[in-house]
This record gives C-alpha cells, structure tokens and sequence, in this order.
C-alpha cells in the first residue's frame, strides 16, 4: 500500500477550483493519512480522489484483539462547515463489526462524532478512537436495543440523539 | 454597540422606555384599574416588569455587586454567576467557605489566581508563523488568538467556531473551548470580541439574555407570543402577576392565572387534555374493527354476536373472539371458544374506561366552555362600549353608564375562576367540604349565566333604571360569590381538607 503514496507523491491532486480553507484542511489530512497512516488504517485514495468530501478508510482488525484479521470500511462525509460541523463517519460494506456501540447498518455511538466533537481533531483522531474502541472490546455483541435502532434511526446517524453507554465497555 | 468591551453597558439605547404604556390597554375609557377587584393578591405580591434593556441592566448589577465583594475579573463573575443560576448567594458562600479552585473547575473558568498560562504556540516555525490546528494554515502569531486555558487558533478559526455554535446550535453562555476535551466556557467578552457580523452578535446577546432570565428563579419571561418583557420578582410564588402587555398569568408556572386549582395539577391537566390520551383508551377499550371490512365499531348492546353494520359487509362475527359467529352454533349470548370469566372481565374494564372517560368530559366540556366564552372577552367589551356610547347620547351621563364595563370585568373574573373550579373539582376526592365547593361553584356558575344574559339584553330609555339595578345587584352577587369560593378553597389549603383522587 506504501506504493501507492509512492505512485501519487503529490495527493493535493484532488484540487479543483478555488482552494477554500475547507479544502486546504481535507488535501492536509488526506496526504498525512496516506504518508504516515495509523497502524491498520488505509485511505482509499480513488474515492478522495473523484470527492474531496467523501472518504473511504479501509481498516483492519488489530493483532491481539477480538478482530484480529477482520477487515472493514468506514465512510466519512464531510459537510461545507468541516471542521466546524463534525463528519458523518459509518461502517459500510459486507463486513460491520461485532461490537455493543456498533449497529449493525453500520452507526456508531462515540461522542467524539457528535457532541463532544472539537474542530481541532482530525480523521486520524477518530480512526485511532474507533481502533481504540474496537481493541478494548471484551465481547463481541450488538447493542441492546439494535434491532428496534436499526428500524427506526434516520439514516444520518448525525440525526440520532445518541445516549452515550459507559465509554470502557 | 460601539466598543464591544461595553457592549453590555450600553443599554441606555432602548427605546422601550420606562412608563405605563396606557396604549395597549383595552381599557375602554381612562377609568384606570376600575376593574381594580381583578386581582387583589397583586397588592401584596410586589414585581416589576423589565424590557430586554432592563433586563440587561440588571444582569450588570447583579455581577457589579458580587464584584464589589469579590475581586475577580467581570468575566470570571458573570460566569461563575451563570453556574449558580444567578443566584448571588449561593455563590458567595460557595466562593467563600468552600474549596475555591474546585469551585473554578465546576463551572468551567481557568481559576484568576493562577499566573496566566504562557500561551505557547504549538507548532513555531523557524520564521515566525505558527501553525493553527484547525485549519492547518501558517499564521503569523499576531492572526492567533488564545483564551485562558492556553489553546490557541487563528482568529479566522475561532470566529467561525463560535458562529457555528451560535448559529447553528444556539449556545450562548455555554461555549467552551474549540479543543478537544478542553471545557473551558469562552467569556462575553472574547466572543464579542471575536464575532464580527452584527447579526451573529446580537443572537448572542439574545442567547445571553435568555439564559440568564431562564435560570434565574426570581425572573419569568411574559408567556404572551412575541413579548419581550419579563416579570422580577423578589421571591418566587404561586401568584398572579401581570404584564405591560396587560397580560395576567402565574409567576410560578407561566400559565393564565389559575387560581383556585395548584400548579401542579393544572399542568397535569392540561397534559391530560393536550394527549388526548383518554379518548385514545376509551377507542381502544371500546371499539373492535370488524374482522372482515376493518370499519371501527362499537359495542352497544350485551349480546356478543356482532353484525357489521356496514351495509356492503354485514358479517357476523363473534365480539370476544372476533371469529366469524357459525362455529358458536346456538349459544347466543356466550362465546363458547373463550373462558366465560375472563370475557366478564373485560367487559368489566370496559365499563370501568367508560366510567372514567364519562368523568372526565364532563369535568372538560366545563372547563372548554368557560375558556371559549373567555376568548370572546375582547368582543364582549367592545359590544358593550357600543352600548354605552349609544347610551350617552341618550342623555345618560358618562358615570350613568360605567356599570356597564363594571360587570363585564366582573363576568370575565368569574368565567376564568370557574374554567379552572372545573379542574380542580376534577382531581377532588368527595369529601364535606367537596360537597359545600361544588354548592359554592354552581351558585357562581348560575349567577355568572344571568349576569350574561342580562347584558345581552336591550337597553332602552324605559327599562334602563331596571336593568341598571338588576345588572348591579347580579355581579355584586357574582364578584361575592367567586370571592366566597375562593376563600373557601383557600381555606381548604390551609386547613387539609382537600384529598385528591389521582395522586
Ligand atoms: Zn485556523
Ligand atoms: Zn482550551
Ligand atoms: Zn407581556
Ligand atoms: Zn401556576
Ligand atoms: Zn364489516
Ligand atoms: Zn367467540
């Protein structure tokens, strides 16, 4: 994957048009997930690349953990108020992982993706928080009350006023 | 808003200022207070009303006293403030017999006793520029701003930060800081400083303002839509106050003065009539669909073998079962497929939802009736105004006539009492004293539908000493009378009497 960078050494590609603030922060983020990306973590650089505003992160279950060897996508949104406004981050694909803060049409519950949401922090902030969250799983188990959830949410989890569960579990 | 370290102070600029704004009276003529009977708790109960710019005013004074005493910055006090909900007190003891630093961390202030925090630039390049962690973009120091706690972004940054939680979120005195995980509340006077459309700034203000009326339980804003003003009052109670908007309503609770039924169980009330939910139960209870066409029918006989009445279906169905009526063969008045006791019992509940549901619209189409002849009040005064100008070109006198605005203050007072007699009437348990209420409330009611009438009369040269007379005597009686119950009911507080059914 490293080959990739070395095959686009100029991420910024994505630049079209006036270069707003907005874009300057996600070609920053972009070109730093792809040079020194999180352990497990991926940028699909083909979905960046046709929308600066729609990401796909490909992720990979750590070593020693529950998800060992499993691997996942995760689809980030950004709105024109990025960083202001907080992206819309989901699991998407075949494979949603297993966990009590993860629904299985791929929302999850971290405060970091609303409420406690800072325009300081990053994609890579909120990889390593779900990464975190993922590694620190005991059981791997739906949320209770999934099923009634899944029937009933919008489907911008963003929409969802999210009643956040003891952070350890 | 000149300078936006004052903008606070500057609030001489109202145009609403103080006086009694006689204009919005619908008084009919300047008789001021004649209908002075209305509510004469009020001379006991002293409040004032405040406009917005008073309002402003006096949140300045509340920190300018506390600062007077306390020696701390004005910003740290109108936060510190806000997290005891403005209650001055409070705060004191909290600042001066607790532990202070703790107190600094609770609500969410950088403590003014520790030696500022050398603002640091995060990322300092070699020329000069720091880096801001929000927009990535190179800054020269002098385009970034920091606040106590130390973090620091380009002004660009921060203004659009707070613009999205004014804006967008509405948040006024509860901004922290744009860090993560940092909860640092941003100051008045930073925001101010930052923020430069003037529509964003006055959102703010307005935020600011409505926070500090909102948590404050000494202030209450006018409930009448789109009035600005708020009632302060020196202890907060169950009593009636009244607006510049000459709006009346009960500083405890914010709804129409309701006097003689409690807070408490005129807003269970008015849940109960908002939900509908009893109705919904009653239709639950009450009705089936039928099995084949889906019409909503309702049971009206005993017998259980149902006929749709819908003249294209006409199934038979059974009502217990719902199953169609054939296989009951020959027993006509059971449902051999269900249990005979448990079909008795749900008959049982129905009779009892229905009881209960009787109860309550009785108590309801009461209490709607005197608030739909209240909602013509307006009409009623104006008709009433025709008649007596009418009157005095006919050779009364001005004073000749004044009776006539007397009693419909007096029908009006005695319609609003009795709407809210209904609900308390509805939460009573039985008891003696229920019994001589419910005299005293059909005595009013009775005389308060004369009273009515008589106004609706024709007033003629001829029959005027007459009507004059019987009009006077009747809300004299009325203006007794409610004032009779109410003390009786006021009593009853007093003395336990009262025992409620649903509590
Ligand atoms: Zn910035
Ligand atoms: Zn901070
Ligand atoms: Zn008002
Ligand atoms: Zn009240
Ligand atoms: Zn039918
Ligand atoms: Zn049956």
């Amino acid at each position: 994957m490293y080959l990739f960078v070395v095959e686009f050494p100029t991420p910024s590609v994505p630049l079209r048009g006036p270069c707003l603030p907005q874009q300057k922060r996600l070609q920053k983020e972009l070109m730093s997930l792809l040079k020194e990306p999180p352990a497990g973590v991926t940028v699909d650089v083909d979905t960046a690349h046709t929308k600066l505003t729609e990401w796909v992160v490909h992720m990979e279950g750590a070593a020693g953990t529950l998800y060992e060897g499993e691997k996942f996508q995760l689809q980030f949104k950004f709105s024109p108020k990025y960083p202001f406004d907080s992206p819309e981050v989901i699991f998407v694909g075949d494979n949603i992982p297993v966990h009590p803060h993860i629904y299985s049409n791929g929302h999850i519950c971290l405060s970091i993706l609303t409420e406690d949401w800072s325009p300081a922090l990053s994609v890579q902030a909120i990889c390593l928080s779900i990464i975190s969250m993922l590694s620190s799983c005991k059981e791997k188990k739906r949320p209770p009350d999934n099923s009634y959830y899944v029937k009933t949410c919008s489907a911008n989890p963003k929409k969802t006023k999210w009643w956040y569960h003891d952070d350890t579990v | 808003m000149n300078s936006d370290e004052e903008y606070l102070y500057d609030c001489d600029s109202g145009n609403e200022s103080s006086g009694d704004d006689v204009g919005l009276e619908f008084d009919i003529d300047g008789e001021a207070g004649s209908g002075g009977t209305k509510y004469k708790d009020m001379e006991d109960y002293p409040y004032e009303v405040l406009s917005t710019e008073d309002i402003t005013r006096h949140m300045i004074e509340c920190i300018k006293e506390v600062n007077g005493v306390v020696n701390i910055p004005v910003t740290t006090t109108r936060i510190l403030l806000n997290h005891f909900k403005w209650d001055k007190e409070k705060l004191m003891e909290r600042f001066y017999d607790g532990d202070q630093e703790k107190l600094f961390l609770e609500a969410h202030v950088v403590s003014p006793y520790k030696t500022p925090k050398a603002q640091k630039p995060l990322v300092k390049n070699s020329n000069g520029m720091e880096e801001c962690e929000i927009c990535f973009l190179n800054m020269p120091s002098a385009m970034m701003t920091g606040i106590e706690c130390g973090h620091r972004f380009c002004t660009n940054c921060w203004t659009e930060y707070l613009t999205t939680k004014i804006i967008d979120e509405g948040m006024g005195q509860t901004i922290s800081c744009a860090a993560h995980l940092c909860s640092i509340l941003v100051d008045d006077q930073t925001v101010m400083r930052l923020i430069t459309d003037a529509k964003v700034k006055l959102k703010y203000q307005h935020l600011i303002t409505k926070s500090f009326v909102e948590c404050n339980r000494l202030l209450r804003w006018c409930p009448y839509p789109d009035c600005n003003y708020a009632i302060k009052v020196q202890y907060p109670d169950a009593r009636p106050v009244m607006c510049k908007c000459r709006k009346v309503f009960c500083f405890n609770c914010g709804e129409n003065w309701h006097d003689p039924v409690k807070c408490h169980l005129l807003k269970r009330w008015i849940k109960k009539c908002d939900d509908d939910s009893e109705t919904s139960n009653w239709i639950a209870a009450n009705t089936k669909e039928c099995p084949k066409c889906k019409v909503t029918i309702e049971k009206d006989g005993g017998c259980n073998h149902m006929v749709c009445k819908n003249q294209s279906c006409k199934a038979d169905f059974c009502w217990v079962c719902l199953g169609p009526w054939e296989p009951h063969g020959s027993s006509w008045y059971s449902c051999n497929r269900y249990d005979e006791d448990e079909a008795k019992q749900a008959r049982d509940a129905q009779e009892k939802s229905r009881a209960a549901l009787q109860r309550y619209l009785f108590y309801c189409n009461r209490y709607m009736n005197h608030m739909q002849s209240l909602k013509f009040e307006n009409k009623l005064y104006a008709a009433v105004k025709e008649k007596m100008e009418e009157m005095q070109q006919h050779n009364m006198s001005w004073i000749e006539v004044q009776f006539l605005k007397k009693a419909v203050d007096i029908l009006c007072d005695c319609r609003q009492t009795l709407m809210y007699t209904y609900v308390f009437a509805y939460y009573l348990r039985k008891n003696n004293q229920s019994v001589i209420f419910e005299d005293n409330q059909k005595d009013v009611e009775s005389a308060t539908e004369t009273l009515s009438e008589y106004l609706e009369r024709d007033i003629t040269q001829e029959n005027l000493a007459d009507i004059k007379q019987k009009v006077q005597d009747k809300y004299r009686y009325c203006d007794q009378r409610r004032r009779k119950l109410l003390e009786h009911v006021h009593e009853g507080y007093e003395k336990d009497w009262w025992e409620y059914t649903e509590l």
